[in-house]
């Protein structure tokens, strides 16, 4: 209730006004106030000093806090003149939260969008701005801030055109109009890198930046091109977003910009919490009834996932319910949920999970198999190994067998498996969001080696795969990253060196994997893969591919002054028996050293090689396989150990050297190569063989080199 | 290589028949272990027979690393590919013996002795919680037990949501139980599952 301020008015009481509510002191003031003297005071200061205006909506206080004033200024220096308005500007630069300038109501100025260009502390003159108000302002005042004075020297060209303009733009409210956000000029990035900088500066710098780089040609500022803007805009996103400029630099590359300032703003907060029904044990239905009891407040994952459940929040701890105690759910991302999918193992299938620390998805895959057949869950680490084992025996997965070993030596052994999941180990860039180091510690050998091995392994698991399974043959692929180099680069590699395609995932959703990319050209069934974000699926950062192997053979390529021939090995074994495809030598991309799971090459670049491979034959003896010696001193690789360091299976006789002479041979190669792949030296790794065949071998090449010395 | 341990069972008789490869030690100290424990005091002897031929496949108990393991046949014959040194679990993980030849039954074999286990007590929810975090369960926590317990009989341990919580010993039979004081223990904490969190390391 307010006080009356009038005493002399009298409000008749009685029964019946008692419950009449007494209005408040707004509308006895209206008895005294005028609508009309509400813009100024009515003191003798009323010229200089303004009543505080409304303040508008919250969220455009601080963006269009130099916006309204600016605007606000301008109208009234429009309507006041000159005076009013260097007196206005000067107050504008040098009272930064001024009150008066954050209430503006006259010019509704979404053109808050527009901000200074550089402006550390200063920062708050409208930059697409009442140009011309700046440019009188620079006329009139001489001691501004450099900043000030750099700035109206970088607008002065653009300015005195459109100076007309301008005074009728003031009042319009609309974005169009506000273009060019002014670049900084050097000194100005230079005086940043030393000052503390204002984030909230920042980022508003970086708004007005993508929104001239997405309508360029209307907004750019004249003079600068895009390059300006654009490494600018790098600058800032690393300092505001704390990035190191090698991923800034990749992440552009991957997304247009409007969609990094998504991913980069996902990045910052966690995506939220999922669980996994473990349906041997439980049902979703009646763990969501369980846990709810608890306290826990969650939703089903989502239409896709039958099994995944979202925390909302909880008033216990999720890790540690006797609900999770006894088995009935695992803690899991919700993108893990999707390579299982895609793998969609059956019932009695014998599944491998190369790198299946913490064991989430060996779980799952028990899960969906209902602990029949058996999963093989293997990973590097042996410490992060016992997770699997204990995520094993609390979900009660009794098909299980956890080994230790890296996974390039699969094939070797163990092979034949139904299907495979590998979760190659990755540089980490999707799941920024639960490990910030990686924004900093990132940078492009990180990167490179995550792919070389990544190629390794897959090479590894495709040997690991047995193409004639009744019920398999596939391979998922899948890293939580999303640099190209390490996801579809990677499945390209693996295209072009096995015999393998790639299959839908059945995912039906995320974005579809790239089939180009900057320079380079993928295959086009590449974008039957999927990648997901997680500023569009609120899950972390994945790539998901599934590639059906649809042969045994492994084909192998070899190159010869520009000839390039393709010699079909044998096939590897079904069975559990040890298998190793033998590859040839690789141009593309030496593999690395020391890789057992690939037999070693043979021959490279010299003579051409011609071999015959039977479409299914077991016995080596039945093909003829042709290699080369290394004659030609120019490759200084091609050691001995090449030719000795045979494929595993010893039925292949070195006896069936055979040199050959300069033809390519022509069966069907798919594998085409260009001739001039750069010859990388290549280790063999030693394959081991009897240490007869060792000698054997051994007699036999050094006859013929004696033979060829003659 | 495994070692191969086969277990028969003829009422309370154990006749064990080992393969040693490479290793001294006497299998029948590796009996008394296993009969002592997981026999005599769990008491599901009997029982080892439908643990061992199941409708699905034959299940044998392998020993490695000191840890007997419960895998069905097929398991095992993948598991004879994968070198000694590399293998790090195979199926389940019924318990380790100690270097004094003790057998300790592990939390993850509560799975398979659960749906066995003859003597059995229910834990109130308020005392659920301490069992989990390791002690012993009072009088006071108590919710029911089965008839006829005998004193340091091998129980398993419920919640009042029959729910498996893990084992313990009755440190006294059903009828002291009845008569005594509410502080005192009735059943001695051998294995919980909330191991899986306390103790993950010394699962494998």
């Amino acid at each position: 209730m307010g006080r009356k301020l009038d005493p002399t008015t009298y409000v008749k009481r009685g029964p019946g006004r008692k419950s009449r509510k007494q209005k408040g002191a707004e509308t006895e003031l209206t008895k005294f106030i005028t609508e009309g003297d509400s813009d100024r005071f009515t003191d003798e200061n009323s010229e200089w000093l303004k009543p505080a205006k409304r303040k508008r909506e919250a969220d455009h206080i601080d963006d269009d806090d130099d916006d309204d004033s600016d605007s606000q200024w301008e109208q009234e220096e429009d309507e006041e003149g000159e005076g009013q308005k260097k007196k206005g500007k000067r107050q504008l630069i040098e009272n930064d939260d001024d009150d008066d300038d954050d209430d503006d109501d006259l010019v509704d100025d979404y053109g808050a969008s527009e901000d200074s260009g550089e402006g550390e502390k200063e920062g708050e003159s409208d930059e697409e701005v009442r140009q011309k108000k700046l440019q009188e302002v620079m006329d009139q005042e001489t001691d501004d801030d450099d900043e000030e004075e750099e700035e109206e020297e970088d607008k002065d060209g653009e300015k005195s055109g459109d100076e007309d303009m301008d005074e009728e733009d003031t009042v319009q409210v609309n974005i169009d109009e506000m273009d060019t956000f002014k670049l900084p000029k050097a000194e100005d990035i230079a005086k940043e890198g030393v000052m503390l900088v204002d984030l909230q500066t920042i980022h508003q710098r970086i708004k007005d930046n993508v929104d001239v780089l997405s309508h360029f040609s209307t907004k750019r500022e004249g003079g600068k091109d895009r390059a300006e803007y654009l490494s600018l805009l790098k600058k800032d996103l690393s300092t505001y977003y704390s990035y190191n400029n090698f991923l800034i630099d990749k992440l552009l590359e991957i997304f247009p910009v409007s969609e990094l300032i998504d991913f980069l703003e996902a990045n910052e907060i966690q995506r939220p919490v999922t669980i996994r029904t473990n349906t041997l044990k439980t049902r979703r239905r009646d763990l969501a009834q369980a846990l709810i009891n608890r306290g826990v407040n969650l939703d089903p994952l989502g239409k896709w996932s039958k099994v995944g459940l979202v925390i909302f929040d909880s008033s216990v701890p999720i890790g540690a319910t006797p609900e999770y105690l006894a088995g009935h759910y695992m803690l899991q991302g919700a993108s893990s949920f999707l390579p299982v999918m895609a793998l969609s193992p059956q019932e009695g299938e014998t599944i491998l999970d190369m790198s299946s620390a913490p064991g989430g998805k060996a779980t799952y895959i028990a899960q969906l198999m209902r602990n029949t057949g058996v999963v093989v869950a293997n990973d590097a680490s042996a410490d992060r190994l016992k997770s699997v084992v204990g995520n094993i025996h609390r979900l009660g997965v009794t098909n299980s067998v956890v080994c230790n070993y890296d996974g390039r030596q699969f094939p070797k052994v163990m092979g034949g498996f139904d299907r495979v999941l590998l979760d190659a180990p990755c540089s980490g860039t999707g799941v920024i969001s639960k490990d910030p180091a990686v924004k900093t510690s990132k940078d492009e050998s990180d990167i490179q080696r995550s792919a070389h091995l990544q190629k390794e392994l897959i090479l590894a698991a495709i040997d690991s795969v047995n193409a004639e399974s009744p019920s398999g043959g596939y391979l998922v692929y899948c890293t939580c990253s999303i640099m190209v180099e390490e996801n579809e680069w990677v499945v390209d590699y693996a295209l072009k060196k096995r015999n393998v395609k790639l299959v839908p995932t059945g995912l039906d959703f995320g974005k579809e994997g790239f089939t180009r990319f900057k320079e380079r050209r993928f295959h086009p069934s590449l974008k039957l893969s999927r990648r997901f974000y997680p500023h569009s699926h609120n899950m972390d950062g994945f790539f998901v591919a599934k590639l059906k192997k649809f042969s045994n053979t492994v084909p192998t390529t070899t190159v010869d002054n520009g000839i390039v021939t393709t010699i079909l090995v044998e096939e590897t074994e079904p069975s559990g028996d040890v298998k190793v495809q033998s590859d040839s030598f690789d141009e593309e991309k030496p593999f690395k050293a020391g890789s057992k799971n690939k037999s070693k090459k043979q021959k490279p670049d010299g003579k051409p090689v011609v071999s015959q491979a039977t479409a299914n034959g077991k016995s080596a003896k039945s093909i003829a396989k042709k290699t080369q010696k290394n004659e030609n001193p120019t490759v200084p690789k091609k050691a001995k150990m090449d030719n000795e360091t045979e494929k595993v299976d010893k039925e292949i006789n070195k006896s069936n050297i055979v040199k050959t002479d300069k033809e390519t041979s022509k069966e069907g190669s798919r594998f085409q190569k260009k001739g001039d792949k750069q010859r990388k030296s290549h280790i063999q790794s030693k394959k081991r063989i009897g240490k007869n065949k060792f000698n054997k071998l051994k007699k036999l090449l050094k006859n013929e080199f004696g033979n060829e010395h003659l | 290589m495994l070692v191969d341990a086969r277990l028969y069972l003829t009422s309370y008789v154990l006749d064990i028949v080992c393969l040693q490869m490479a290793r001294d030690l006497q299998c029948s100290e590796y009996l008394q272990g296993l009969k002592k424990s997981l026999f005599s005091v769990h008491s599901i002897g009997e029982n080892i027979k439908l643990l061992v031929d199941r409708p699905d496949g034959t299940y044998c108990f392998r020993l490695h690393n000191d840890r007997v393991y419960y895998i069905s046949e097929r398991i095992l014959k993948l598991a004879t590919n994968i070198s000694r040194d590399k293998l790090v679990s195979v199926g389940t993980c019924f318990g380790k013996f100690t270097k004094t030849l003790k057998f300790r039954l592990h939390i993850t074999a509560l799975d398979f002795l659960a749906p066995y286990a003859k003597f059995k007590v229910w834990v109130k929810p308020g005392q659920e919680q301490s069992f989990l975090y390791g002690n012993h369960v009072l009088k006071s926590g108590l919710g029911r037990i089965t008839e006829n317990t005998n004193q340091y009989q091998g129980v398993v341990v419920y919640s009042m949501s029959d729910v498996p919580l893990g084992f313990g010993v009755a440190a006294k039979s059903t009828q002291e139980c009845r008569r005594v004081d509410p502080m005192s223990i009735v059943v001695f904490h051998q294995a919980d599952i909330g191991e899986f969190i306390r103790s993950e390391d010394t699962l494998t």
